[in-house]
């Protein structure tokens, strides 16, 4: 897939493809915060998810994970290979949320509740403002994670209050199951420590090895680079380089910082007031006129300069003061 | 049809009752979201201070009855709110921006305090005081083959409404339009910025506080002319009613809370007439419930958007 | 400025006094008294104003030095066997030192460790879960309802009902917390109370079923494997040992400490399972738990219906020992005060509650014998009075000290390499904030 950068039209994500958004549309109230919005997100790729600040890129991520409940649109997550469009439609038809026959299992997230999507679609997220359980350490967070795989080792609890052998073993596969996405995330010297104690470079990766340890097939990343500084951005890329090589999960992200945007992604997609302007490779969205009129114009890093300009109330006339930040439904 | 709008007059009366007491809640609430449960006992101090007030007066041998009504009201007013005003300066204040539960546990002790205290410096036993303000208007009058019927709005019912009303329409002005309303809106959004920005914010929430427990002095000295009978633990059953209300208007929310009070008290007094007194309150603690299932925030709440 | 402000405080309090003072005596014939209650409550006022009020401010911030946080956690891991040790030999304790007065002090032993079964019950929903459950005596007065009918119409035993009550108790936390369960934080609280009243009226005014206000006597006292604490014939006359009373007490403190017990064992144990790591998770972060695939609603209704099983078995427990109920032991006050319990013990922390427990019901009822005070103040002076009033202040005074409770971190529930306590700061309450 690496490859495919220098290629733009070979496009990949559109043959083999792990989640597909498919005419979302999302109001609230009058406001449309996404409208008829369709894209893809290759297998094994990394997808950057850009825009401005109010675009719609989160709301979208709401959506892909239950959060909430589109008002249009179909979103499908395959854990088989191939598109498998006649079984999609026929699931469609049922009503029913998924169709877990064999190996190529296939979900219709917009119909399944939240908690579901992360059990059995296996699709991870994390949050723009990081949400972990504060007063657990981070091992416990770890573990918290693994809930389902050990509710059911623990035959729902009732096996775990004898402490049966079964229950045991299954704990302690799901320690050093923990232990090896805190070593991997270099956390593992504070794994007994309790995650709001952390730093803030390390809440962020102590979040991503939690959503690891659901063992997805698809990782959301929500602003995984914001307040990290140049030696944490560079750690982070490594490890999402990783995950995507050696587990088998293709990570869908939302990022600011175009320097990770460049460097890492395979696939760009970029939202504008809630609408698809822009899908490809970064080279190709880089140069996209559009893009570079609605987004990147004003300077190489955006950031930078959205950062800086709390003073400067549009950029192109479009976007929105940048003084309160990224709220919730950017 | 009598009988009903009999009903719905009295509803309406114990409702505006209710709804006063709501709007303590509610502000509260409001401004540093904690339930005060103190705040029924509040309501219960003031219409003691008001019994003791009218009895000193009529012991003084002022005779004009509407003077001694307004004094009263005002004596009351000045008294609970002293003591709302205290409660929160020992209480509350000294858990500011401490963990949640701390202040609902000091506030049920302060509740139990109340009581207590009352119930030791007052006695333990009802005080009845006969009714003050007698007649009203006859509406309607009706003939059943029971004979007839007739539907009363007695003075008393209309100096509660209209007394109700009138405050509430200050009150709603005193948030909109003057500065107090506004530091009291700005500490709602964010207490830290708002003292940044110069608020007081001690001395809004205080005066929440006292602003919460003179209405609820108000509601007192009606509750006591209108049934008459007060003791110690009038405060409690009145509390939870009116924390009913303001959480079926949706907490929060001044309009909110009155209309929940005139709800609970409509609730409350049909259940009564045409089914059974006994199960009143189960009455409307069950529409409270099914209330909450189908709107989970209230009636006139913001709806709370989820932020992920 | 501090003096300023106490003299402020102090006149509203002092001229409320003696305004309330006029009150008290309202229709009433006693103006003698009046004027002297008035002078009293003047002076007594104005006394604690001079000596009191002013030095509020200088007692208040000496208290908040107070005991660092880590002698009192170090000390816990200690006092949890320690307490335990006590407890196993209690009865035999107060028997050997207060031979006289056995029965009163074992009596009290059992009412506190009744509220420390029902601390621990609570502790799982609102400690643990992160629930604020103010209608937690709900489940109680199920439990001794249960335990009470069944025996009366069915003339089922203690042990036969307990499981049945516990069970009951649970199914109707799994009734009444599905529908309410998604609510938020205080709606949640309105809510648990209201379903708390609903309770407790419907039981007053049942009166074919329950007994209404008469409640309901003449409930079985439990037996020992079917030998009874009677005269002859039972268990005394089995073992061969002179019949006397305090046996039936000492059996009825071993079933609530074996009671008590269970609870904490399931408690500690559901803790290091993933469904009570799932309830802390909440407690900290409901929607980082879903997006973790956490069903959430059934999270919460386990927590809430195994507390409510300990509540039901504590409210047999109850029925069993008075031998008779009625509602009026099932009031909003003792919701109230077990969740106190929880609180001021510390939140999730199982000795706080013990700790707790001990302060305040074993605080209550030593108010209760303060009967030398009428020697000082003379006879009309009724010190009992003033229980209920030293209880409401110590809960204020305790919370102001320690608004995290007595025992406030957190012992992790797994450890890598080494045990931490987890500062409470860090801690979430759960539902809201």
């Amino acid at each position: 897939m690496e490859n495919a950068m220098k290629t733009p039209p070979a496009q990949t994500w559109d043959d083999n493809v792990v989640l597909s958004v498919e005419h979302l549309t999302m109001r609230f109230g009058g406001l449309v915060a996404v409208n008829d919005l369709s894209f893809n997100v290759g297998r094994g790729d990394i997808t950057a998810l850009i825009g401005p600040n109010g675009a719609g890129k989160t709301t979208v991520f709401n959506c892909v994970t239950g959060f909430y409940k589109p008002t249009e649109g179909r979103i499908v997550m395959r854990h088989g290979k191939g598109l498998q469009a006649d079984r999609i439609e026929a699931l469609t038809r049922t009503g029913r949320q998924f169709d877990d026959d064999g190996d190529d299992r296939v979900f219709l997230l917009e119909r399944m509740p939240d908690f579901e999507i992360s059990k059995r679609a296996k699709v991870a997220r994390t949050f723009q403002n990081i949400r972990l359980f504060g007063g657990m350490t981070a091992l416990e967070n770890l573990l918290v994670a693994q809930h389902n795989p050990l509710m059911i080792a623990s035959a729902m609890t009732i096996g775990g209050i004898f402490n049966l052998p079964g229950y045991r073993k299954a704990r302690a596969e799901a320690i050093d199951f923990a232990a090896y996405w805190l070593e991997k995330t270099g956390l593992i010297d504070r794994a007994d420590d309790p995650a709001a104690d952390l730093p803030y470079g390390d809440q962020r990766r102590l979040e991503i090895a939690r959503a690891m340890c659901t063992r997805p097939h698809l990782l959301c990343l929500d602003e995984p680079a914001a307040g990290l500084n140049p030696r944490e951005s560079n750690e982070l890329n490594e490890l999402l380089q990783y995950i995507r090589k050696d587990h088998d999960t293709s990570i869908l992200l939302i990022e600011h910082d175009m320097g990770v945007v460049m460097q890492i992604s395979d696939h760009v997609v970029v939202l504008d007031y809630g609408e698809k302007i822009s899908d490809g490779n970064p080279e190709l969205v880089k140069n996209d006129p559009k893009v570079i009129s609605a987004y990147l114009g004003v300077d190489e890093d955006e950031v930078a300069a959205v950062e800086e300009s709390i003073d400067m109330p549009v950029i192109h006339g479009k976007t929105k003061p940048a003084d309160n930040g990224e709220g919730g439904q950017s | 049809m009598e009988y009903f709008l009999q009903q719905l007059i009295n509803g309406l009366t114990l409702g505006s009752i209710y709804g006063l007491i709501a709007i303590g809640y509610t502000m509260v609430y409001g401004i540093i979201g904690m339930i005060n449960f103190a705040h029924g006992d509040i309501f219960m101090v003031g219409s003691f201070i008001a019994l003791a007030t009218f009895l000193a007066l009529v012991a003084l041998g002022i005779s004009a009855l509407p003077l001694i009504l307004f004094i009263t009201l005002l004596v009351s007013m000045l008294f609970t709110s002293a003591w709302g005003w205290t409660v929160e300066r020992l209480a509350y204040r000294p858990l500011r921006g401490s963990f949640r539960l701390a202040p609902l546990i000091t506030a049920i002790g302060m509740s139990i305090v109340l009581q207590n205290f009352v119930q030791i410096t007052q006695g333990a036993r009802v005080k009845p005081l006969p009714p003050q303000i007698q007649g009203g208007v006859t509406l309607i009058e009706g003939v059943t083959e029971n004979g007839t019927i007739a539907v009363q709005l007695s003075y008393m019912q209309m100096i509660i409404i209209a007394t109700t009303l009138a405050l509430m329409i200050g009150f709603s002005l005193l948030i909109s339009k003057t500065s107090l309303g506004r530091s009291q809106r700005a500490c709602e959004q964010d207490q830290k910025m708002a003292a940044l920005l110069g608020v007081n914010v001690d001395r809004t929430i205080s005066l929440t506080f006292v602003m919460g427990a003179a209405l609820a002095a108000v509601a007192g000295f009606m509750f006591l002319l209108l049934y008459g009978v007060i003791d110690f633990y009038i405060g409690f059953l009145a509390g939870v009613k009116a924390f009913t209300a303001a959480v079926l208007g949706g907490i929060g929310s001044l309009p909110g809370a009155m209309l929940g009070g005139l709800l609970i008290g409509l609730i409350e007094v049909f259940w009564s007439g045409y089914f059974s007194v006994e199960y009143k309150d189960v009455a409307a603690f069950s529409i409270l419930v099914i209330v909450l299932i189908f709107m989970p925030s209230g009636l006139l709440g913001k709806p709370e958007v989820e932020k992920v | 400025m501090a003096a300023g402000l106490v003299g402020v405080l102090g006149f509203f309090f002092l001229a409320l006094r003696t305004d309330i003072g006029t009150g008290g005596l309202d229709l009433t014939y006693r103006w003698g008294l009046w004027f002297i209650s008035i002078a009293i409550a003047f002076g007594g006022r104005l006394l604690l104003n001079l000596f009191v009020f002013n030095r509020a401010k200088p007692i208040a911030s000496g208290i908040k030095i107070s005991l660092p946080a880590g002698a009192i956690s170090a000390g816990s891991r200690v006092l949890g066997p320690f307490l335990l040790l006590v407890a196993l030999t209690l009865p035999f304790i107060v028997m050997a030192v207060y031979p006289d007065r056995d029965r009163q002090f074992i009596d009290l032993a059992i009412l506190i460790m009744t509220y420390v079964m029902l601390g621990w019950g609570l502790n799982i929903v609102v400690g643990l879960a992160g629930l604020l459950d103010l209608g937690y005596v709900a489940f109680y007065a199920v439990g001794a309802y249960s335990f009470a009918l069944l025996a009366q119409y069915f003339d089922i035993g203690f042990w036969m009902a307990l499981p049945l009550a516990g069970l009951l108790a649970a199914t109707w936390g799994i009734i009444l917390g599905f529908p309410v369960l998604r609510l938020r934080g205080d709606y949640l609280a309105i809510v648990t109370l209201a379903f708390g009243e609903i309770i407790r009226v419907v039981l007053l005014n049942w009166y074919d079923f329950t007994g209404g206000p008469d409640g309901i006597s003449g409930i079985p006292k439990p037996s020992f494997f079917g030998l009874d604490f009677t005269r002859t014939g039972g268990f005394a006359e089995f073992f061969g040992i002179d019949y006397d009373s305090i046996h039936r007490f000492i059996y009825l403190y071993y079933i609530i400490l074996l009671l008590a017990l269970i609870t904490n064992f399931v408690t500690l144990r559901l803790r290091k399972l993933p469904i009570g790591r799932a309830w802390e998770a909440l407690r900290e972060d409901e929607i980082a738990c879903r997006s973790l695939g956490i069903n959430t609603t059934n999270t919460k209704l386990t927590a809430f219906s195994i507390g409510a099983m300990f509540g039901g078995f504590a409210g047999s427990f109850f029925a069993t020992r008075q031998g008779f109920i009625s509602p009026e032991s099932f009031t909003f006050l003792e919701s109230a005060i077990i969740l106190a319990i929880v609180v001021l013990g510390g939140l999730g922390s199982q000795i706080g509650v013990v700790i707790a427990s001990v302060v305040m019901i074993g605080g209550i009822e030593i108010l209760r014998n303060l009967g030398f005070l009428k020697e000082i103040f003379g006879p009309d002076f009724e010190p009992t009075q003033y229980r209920m009033l030293i209880f409401g202040l110590a809960m204020v005074l305790i919370m102001v000290w320690k608004p995290r409770g007595i025992i406030s971190s957190r012992n992790p529930s797994a450890v890598y390499k080494e045990r931490k306590k987890i500062g409470s700061d860090m801690v979430a309450q759960g539902e809201g904030h």
